[in-house]
């Protein structure tokens, strides 16, 4: 159910009828997309609506949220252990904005422990399975939110995305979703994995419906000291034509690794998009093959100290037993953590340690200035850039779960995106052994409506949403 | 005599201060003024740490510190950098505090003071803004407590942190760093350390062939130099024994004046400090030229110009100057006095005695009550002796000088009745006056005293001892 969909329905039966219908799908579902449902909150909220109609761009139209976007009053586990029980007495800056703007939160999604993986396998409440086959992956670390999209009709969501993690699963589950220009939107309220890397983003079934959550979120915060005052009317970008549009094609990206289906449905893309009267031109992105192994090193750096915070002296898990300070959080720790969260907290430690500080985190600072440069080369000649955003169609359940390092690699083409800063949207674009994937498509920084307009021309040409 | 130059000690210390004059917290809008509230009232999501919140960096905060880097005469710096000291404590909620490592905001300054040997400057190293931790509260002494309670009314609060070179010989020159330090802070109105942990300080100490010792959560003016000294006897008596000092960190006992170890070389933090990523690189060159003209005149300077423009000694501009409302209340009382001379010699001498032996400060005594007493005092209406006990009644009973000349009868008395009290003094004891006439100066000052006595101080001494010696030499 699309945004329009939505409203449609909600004038012909009401607000409350669209929020009932939606939790009997969650309730019904097996994707396991939910950790937490705020349903009594919702069909008031609903009814309310109904009552007494409701303003703003989102007014009735219900919303699914990763469950790292802290929400006043709903619980807020960030897929671990360590958090269950607590509550935030705040609203993050995006939940504020769509309060104010009508929107109406249905439930918490389930996401990999501390946005921490590219399945949604390392979650403490289960996998989320993919709606077009539950024997496999909905791609991650917003595997929730995507497939509440996907499969259980929920018109928009929003997702976290520090290497991937909104791109992925909008590949894997067949819809779009994007990840603004650092700074656009601001992180106040979203529970840090890797600061200097993410941002909230919108999922949705089309380019219109992401631009307008995107319209909603997107603007300055004085509480975020990175939020920029470079907001657009992005859904007033949206045209279908790309006549002025050149595309590069970053040979990089289609390179060792990418399922020849997947790269023949993205160049079937690129074509049409050329058809449509944007030049393209290969081009090269030379330090991508450094941008994997710089990204984990920065993320999980931030991430051990990020993470440092939940000893579960004020809030989340609690052991029975008291003993000193030191052995009480350790234990928390122990127990509260999972495999994937430690393992990151762990190398992320050591890469910051006495010694190893220069060799590690700040190479991956310098590499980092690289592949920003790179961007911003490419992106002097050229628009936007396209690749396919995913090297592969969702994968099985368990299939990479014992080897870390192939599911990193899964991020290749993702993460390079995050260390410049830059705008990608991820488009469905075709079927590989019918499974989705998506089209990613790179823009300048604070372009998101150059990248969503040649999204929106795209999907109008090619046929293909959810 | 604890120590002795040749025992080679030196002293570097860390002093934080912590800006409780500003409106808000160092990174939310949480207000400082918690000192008299309940605990746990004067917080938010920002400085209890909760997951999602960000920091947002008080501008207020950096134009106090660039203030005092000013004033202690450091180097800007054109780029500052905040980043993340990570070690787990329960007194930091986010388990790591937000301080600064390279590029602190200024680096080499330095501060005047008065040390072995005289006057000597004592290197700053650097000078950074970091957040304050959470307090941690027993019931009882921290060794028997059951439990910790958290009070996080101090988390986020602003602290400067000044970091000295090991330019100290010893305890007192330590102790003088600090009160000219405390001097400039004053004067620039960035603190108020009459409150609870406006200063804290952390010294290093190593005596000739000893490895360095840092002494932490030292909390008072006076403890800095108990420490110091606590650890030279213990570090000379290690010696002595024969005793090899190793490198390690120890915790101040404030009320049993001794220090305890903490942790040796081998368990040293590694803090992994790497830049905060929720803030942003601070460029700060385009206002220091403001902040510069806004800084007020400085203890030092002060001092310069009140032995140029009023005469005075020194020594006296020294002890006026060492205090800021000090030296307004002299100005005060000198713009009234056509006598700055006077003015000093009685509000540095006797006043300042005065209120040291009763503990109370400046503010206890109302300038206007002093330039009425140098008033009366020049006028010759009163006596010096009637003016101490003017200064005492006020600060022991209150009350203002004019009615106390009143009360207490301290009206200078006139010269004929200083005269007819002479001649009495003359006629009831001649031996003393044999005594004088056979040139014993003694007996005049005996003579004098019966006279002072018989007019209950009010005579002028001068025209006591006028009178007398003309009585005493024409009969």
């Amino acid at each position: 159910m699309n945004v329009s969909e939505a409203r449609k329905r909600a004038e012909d039966e009401s607000t409350e009828e669209v929020v009932m219908s939606l939790f009997d799908n969650i309730e019904k579902s097996e994707l396991n997309a939910f950790i937490t449902l705020a349903k009594e909150n919702a069909l008031k909220e609903a009814r309310r609506v109904d009552r007494d109609g409701a303003k703003g761009a989102l007014r009735g139209i219900p919303i699914a949220l990763k469950d790292c976007i802290s929400t006043k009053g709903i619980e807020t586990t960030c897929g671990s252990k360590i958090l269950k029980g607590y509550v935030p007495p705040y609203d993050a800056h995006v939940v504020e904005r769509l309060r104010a703007e009508g929107a109406i939160i249905i439930g918490k999604t389930n996401m990999d422990e501390f946005a921490m993986g590219t399945s949604t396998e390392t979650s403490h409440f289960g996998p989320v399975k993919n709606p077009y086959d539950l024997s496999r992956v909905a791609g991650g670390s917003s595997g929730g939110s995507a497939a509440a999209v996907a499969g259980e009709g929920v018109p928009i969501a929003l997702g976290s995305d520090t290497g991937g993690s909104v791109r992925c699963p909008a590949s894997f589950c067949g819809i779009v979703g994007l990840k603004p220009t650092y700074g656009l939107v601001s992180r106040y309220g979203l529970i840090a994995y890797a600061n200097s890397l993410e941002q909230i983003g919108p999922f949705a079934c089309n380019v219109e419906d992401v631009a307008l959550l995107l319209d909603v979120i997107a603007g300055y915060d004085p509480r975020d000291s990175t939020s920029m005052d470079k907001k657009c009317e992005y859904t007033k970008e949206l045209r279908d034509d790309v006549s002025d549009v050149k595309i590069g094609v970053p040979k990089e990206f289609f390179g060792e690794g990418i399922d020849e289906g997947v790269e023949k449905a993205v160049w079937d893309g690129i074509k049409i998009l050329e058809d449509m009267g944007a030049s393209y031109t290969d081009i090269s992105l030379p330090h991508t093959r450094y941008s994997l192994a710089a990204y984990y090193i920065i993320a999980m750096s931030e991430a051990s100290s990020n993470l440092a915070r939940f000893d579960g002296l004020r809030y989340g898990l609690r052991l029975e037993k008291d003993e000193d300070w030191h052995t009480t959080f350790s234990e928390i720790r122990a127990c509260g953590f999972g495999e994937e969260v430690k393992r990151r907290v762990l190398l992320g430690t050591y890469a910051l340690s006495a010694g190893y500080y220069g060799k590690y985190y700040l190479k991956a600072l310098k590499v980092r200035t690289l592949v920003k440069r790179d961007f911003d080369a490419a992106l002097k000649d050229v628009d936007v850039l396209i690749t396919p955003t995913m090297p592969f169609p969702a994968f099985k359940i368990g299939e990479k779960t014992d080897d870390p390092l192939a599911l990193y690699l899964a991020d290749v083409n993702t993460v390079p995106i995050n260390l410049a800063g830059v705008p990608s949207i991820s488009v469905p674009c075709g079927f590989v052994r019918d499974l989705p994937i998506g089209m990613q498509i790179i823009g300048r920084h604070f372009d998101e409506g150059r990248i969503l307009r040649t999204a929106y021309t795209f999907e109008q040409r090619s046929g293909v949403s959810c | 005599m604890k120590y002795k130059e040749s025992d080679g000690i030196v002293i570097g210390l860390e002093v934080h201060v912590q800006l409780n004059k500003l409106n808000s917290k160092l990174f939310c809008g949480c207000s400082p003024r918690y000192h008299d509230a309940e605990p746990n009232t004067h917080t938010c999501p920002v400085c209890l740490g909760l997951p999602g919140a960000l920091p947002v960096l008080n501008e207020d905060a950096i134009v106090n510190i660039i203030k005092v880097a000013l004033a202690l005469n450091c180097k800007i710096e054109k780029q500052t950098l905040f980043y993340r000291k990570n070690y787990y404590y329960p007194d930091l909620p986010k388990g790591f505090q937000i301080s600064q490592y390279d590029y602190p905001i200024a680096i080499g300054g330095k501060i005047k003071v008065n040390g072995m040997g005289g006057e000597r400057h004592i290197r700053i190293k650097r000078v950074h803004m970091e957040e304050d931790p959470a307090r941690l509260v027993h019931k009882g002494p921290i060794e028997s407590s059951r439990y910790s309670l958290i009070d996080y009314n101090r988390s986020g609060m602003a602290l400067i942190e000044v970091v000295t070179e090991p330019d100290l010989r010893s305890p007192k020159e330590a102790r003088e760093f600090l009160n000219a330090l405390r001097n400039i802070l004053e004067y620039l109105d960035v603190f108020d350390d009459s409150l609870d942990g406006a200063l804290r300080v952390d010294a290093n100490i190593s005596l000739a062939g000893g490895a360095r010792i840092e002494v932490k959560n030292i909390s008072s003016y006076k403890g800095v130099e108990k420490a110091l000294l606590f650890e030279i006897v213990r570090q000379k008596n290690l010696a002595r024994r024969g005793i090899k000092i190793t490198q390690e960190t120890r915790h101040y006992d404030e009320k049993r004046g001794v220090t305890t170890s903490l942790r040796t070389k081998e368990e040293e933090h590694d803090y992994r400090y790497f830049p905060e990523p929720d803030l942003v690189p601070l460029g700060v060159c385009n206002r220091i030229d403001e902040i510069r003209g806004s800084l007020p005149e400085l203890p030092d300077i002060r001092r310069q110009r009140f032995v140029q423009q009023y005469e005075i000694s020194d020594y006296h501009a020294k002890v006026i100057t060492s205090e800021l409302r000090l030296a307004d209340f002299f100005e005060t009382v000198a713009s009234e006095v056509d006598n700055p001379l006077l003015s000093a010699t009685w509000i540095a001498d006797v006043l300042k005695g005065e209120l040291n032996y009763r503990g109370l400060d400046i503010t206890a005594f109302p300038p206007k009550h002093m330039i009425q007493i140098l008033q009366m005092l020049r006028s010759k209406k009163i006596t010096e002796k009637s003016a101490v006990q003017i200064i005492r009644t006020i600060l022991d009973e209150g009350g203002a000088p004019p009615e106390i000349v009143k009360r207490k009868g301290l009206l200078k008395i006139e010269e004929n009745i200083i005269a007819s009290a002479v001649a009495e003094v003359i006629k009831e004891n001649p031996a003393a006056v044999q005594d004088f006439r056979n040139g014993k100066n003694e007996a005049l000052h005996f003579l004098m005293g019966q006279v002072m006595k018989k007019t209950h101080g009010r005579a002028d001494p001068n025209i006591v001892n006028k009178l007398l010696r003309e009585k005493l030499q024409c009969t």
